[in-house]
């Protein structure tokens, strides 16, 4: 990546744009956890010398190192997916009671819509929970712009500030002009017993919190980037984020107070401006934040929730429906068989295979959080729980308990190094009779390939001792633990089958890389092809889910797609498919 | 908004859409006051359907196109043309690369949609099909259709050769920059020398 230069207007993503304002702003150290929309953030700063940036094990690990980096006087930032502050919540409800030393920022990109995501939160909630201000940008230059303000707010009040961005902020392009980096110099940690020792003061400390978010409160009345419009016509709007350029383009003519600023919420302000207007339109994405706190205080002239929706994305065209009944035109699906294109385990893809061996072995698998959440589709329709990282293993664990025979969790290599080495400790420690199967493709695959623990290469690319895994879990107390290769069927089946007969805890990790990890780009395969004569057009090598295996009557094997894995010539019972060249 | 031009790019993950709208966006970066560009991209999208929405002009706000209102929809698939067709406004140049990729299957086999082209054309959009897979072939290498396509679109769009050629010259890889300055030509002469089709 060529890295702009000072004063250039340069067209960027809204996640590349956090990443400079990071480096403008004097950040020092950033970590975090890949997350859609947010894992472009850490990458791109990772390319900046002057800060150090690296992956956390998970979101709350990268939570604490970041606020002790702040505490010692530096400014740091985490950066996660808004599901990752619920892993960190423990942290950042904690930390304000403290307050902080150097500038520490949160990022949480939301993703209204579940573009990429198991659920809809509206983490503006997680601001007032936490008693921190929020500070949430529109585009690609406020992305950038923000980041610096973000830190000089929260050390002009010394406290935690929460930077909400969502998927399409993040990953919106637009103009940005990039400024220079400003160094800014370290404090310095006082060893104040009483303010940072915080369960043995937190009563005093509580009532601080409070004195000052009241300081806050007052701040924002005259924030300068919170800031009104001026329109022509007699309507008024309140919005913030993605929301703001959507009613830009249905309501150009409108008065626009725009919050740069949404917790605390300027009260006075807010209620001044919708007295000048007979009604205010109050546009924001998912929940009713900013009209529930404004009907709290008496307001009643607004228009929100009653008109617009509070789950999904908004865009113009969900807020011409909500402000002037346009209705969208409708795409053509009444009118034409839009066959859908399902997202798909990658042709030559290590899962498939594991996949294959467990609907074979018929047990009831927990997932987890990874690409291998597909395996959930038909025809290999082979994962049949899933909610958020780690929990495969507890519920795999709580299915035995609860009498269900033939339970497996699955788990890729990163999600266990995040979440997946506590529960099999507790598996070990319970007596559960539980087997849990490492999907180890060296890599964190469904973010886009970052490194972690287990691939022994750090976020800014040095090397890192390799946490080996089958020592892991033998050291957690698990007995038998068996090494398996998925594009071997014979012998990831019988793992499978020999796990499920041992009485006690068990691990199966299987030993084949994503397509895309470190070192396997580039490779040269010999693909597989199909001899017509043999085949009898049985299916099943349709049936194992390749997308390289091309549907038909008489199945084809697409040659640039495949990767040789071999899967489908298993498959074939009657010798039809075979390494191209041998045939 | 009537200076602001709106374009939907379509196609199936791993044809070059989003490297196509990354150069677009950057051409026109060149000579307007502002840019923007949004995709979707969502979970192991690889043979996904993939849109990008790409808005430039003197003001722009939103990132995401409204439905009815794209001036020119470019299909890099026939099947992602008809998808987000509804985008175009009515009567819009529709560009529409001349390959049909087969939907992954999960369950019950269905063959590829037969009369996509009759569909469209019935829905009054102005057609012009770019036989970019074809050529591209012809050229010697099968990715840079993108750029074929970009160059039928360079036609449509107040947006200088100059520009074009220094972000093409910047984008892509130096030794791949001749094939793809050939590959713009070969479009830009497929833009301005087939007939387009008007009909209903």
């Amino acid at each position: 990546m060529t890295l702009p230069s000072p004063g250039q207007r340069v067209l960027m993503a809204g996640n590349n744009a956090i990443a400079q304002g990071a480096y403008e702003a004097g950040v020092y150290f950033a970590s975090g956890y890949p997350g859609t929309p947010s894992t472009e953030i850490l990458e791109v700063i990772s390319e900046y010398p002057e800060i150090r940036a690296q992956w956390g094990t998970n979101e709350k690990v990268a939570f604490d190192e970041a606020m002790g980096v702040a505490m010692s006087g530096k400014r740091a930032l985490v950066s996660m997916k808004y599901v990752g502050l619920n892993v960190a919540a423990d942290s950042f409800m904690v930390f304000p009671f403290a307050g902080t030393v150097g500038g520490f920022v949160v990022i949480s990109a939301d993703d209204p819509g579940m573009y990429s995501s198991q659920n809809e939160q509206d983490n503006r909630y997680f601001a007032r929970l936490a008693q921190v201000p929020m500070i949430e940008p529109s585009d690609p230059q406020e992305a950038k712009d923000f980041v610096r303000l973000a830190f000089e707010l929260s050390e002009k009040f010394s406290t935690p500030v929460m930077y909400r961005t969502s998927m399409r902020v993040s990953h919106s392009k637009g103009m940005v002009t990039v400024g220079e980096r400003s160094e800014v110099p370290a404090k310095t940690f006082v060893k104040d017993i009483p303010n940072w020792v915080v369960p043995v003061f937190a009563k005093g400390l509580r009532a601080k919190l409070d004195a000052k978010l009241a300081r806050i409160s007052e701040y924002v009345e005259t924030y300068p980037y919170n800031r009104v419009e001026e329109g022509s016509s007699k309507v008024g709007v309140i919005t913030s984020g993605a929301s703001y350029t959507y009613a830009k383009e249905i309501l150009p003519d409108a008065t626009v107070l725009k919050l740069a600023i949404t917790y605390p919420l300027p009260k006075q302000t807010l209620i001044d401006f919708c007295a000048r207007f007979d009604q205010v339109y109050v546009i924001e994405e998912l929940e009713p934040f900013i009209e529930e706190q404004l009907r709290f205080w008496g307001v009643t002239n607004i228009i929100g929730k009653d008109r617009f929706p509070h789950t999904g994305e908004f865009s113009p065209d969900v807020v011409a429906k909500a402000v002037f009944d346009e209705e969208p035109v409708q795409d053509f699906s009444g009118e034409f068989d839009l066959i859908v294109r399902p997202p798909q385990l990658c042709p030559g893809c290590p899962h498939r295979g594991a996949f294959l061996a467990l609907r074979k072995s018929g047990a009831l698998v927990n997932g987890d959080i990874g690409c291998y959440t597909l395996g959930c589709l038909p025809p290999l329709s082979a994962n049949h729980t899933t909610f958020c990282m780690g929990a495969s293993i507890g519920n795999a664990f709580g299915f035995g308990v609860g009498g269900t025979d033939k339970v497996v969790a699955i788990i890729g290599d990163s999600t266990f190094v995040h979440g997946g080495i506590q529960p099999l400790i507790d598996v070990v420690y319970n007596g559960g009779n539980t087997t849990v199967m490492i999907l180890d493709n060296r890599t964190t695959g469904m973010t886009g390939h970052q490194e972690h623990p287990a691939t022994g290469m750090t976020l800014q690319g040095k090397e890192a001792p390799r946490l080996d895994l089958v020592k892991l879990v033998k050291a957690i107390g698990v007995e038998h633990v068996q090494v398996a290769n998925p594009f071997d069927q014979k012998e990831m089946y019988s793992a499978v089958k020999e796990a499920l007969e041992y009485q006690g805890p068990s691990v199966i990790m299987t030993n084949q890389p994503c397509i895309f990890a470190r070192g396997e780009k580039g490779r040269k395969y010999t693909p597989f092809v199909v001899l017509e004569d043999k085949c009898t057009k049985c299916g099943a090598c349709q049936r194992i889910g390749c997308p390289g295996v091309l549907p038909g009557e008489v199945p084809a094997i697409d040659e640039v797609a495949c990767t040789g894995c071999s899967l489908c010539e298993q498959a074939c019972k009657f010798g039809a498919i075979v390494r191209k060249g041998d045939a | 908004m009537s200076s602001v031009t709106n374009l939907i790019l379509s196609g199936v993950g791993g044809q070059g859409v989003l490297l196509a709208s990354e150069v677009l966006a950057l051409v026109a970066a060149e000579e307007k006051a502002e840019v923007k560009q949004t995709e979707v991209h969502g979970v192991a999208q690889r043979g996904g359907s993939v849109v990008s929405h790409l808005r430039f002009g003197d003001k722009v706000y939103s990132p995401t196109v409204r439905t009815g209102t794209a001036d020119i929809l470019v299909a890099f698939e026939r099947l992602e043309a008809v998808r987000y067709g509804h985008y175009l406004k009515p009567g819009g140049l529709m560009l529409v690369n001349d390959l049909e990729v087969m939907p992954g299957q999960v369950g019950d086999f269905k063959p590829y949609p037969a009369g996509i082209m009759e569909f469209l054309t019935g829905k009054g959009f102005k057609i012009l099909e770019v036989p970019a897979t074809a050529k591209a072939k012809e050229l010697g290498n099968p990715r840079v259709a993108s750029l074929i396509i970009l160059g039928a679109l360079s036609v449509h769009l107040d947006l200088s050769r100059e520009a074009w050629d220094t972000v093409i010259g910047r984008r892509i890889p130096p030794k791949l920059v001749d094939i793809n300055m050939k590959a713009f030509q070969t479009g830009v002469e497929i833009g301005t020398g087939i007939k387009v089709s008007a009909s209903a």
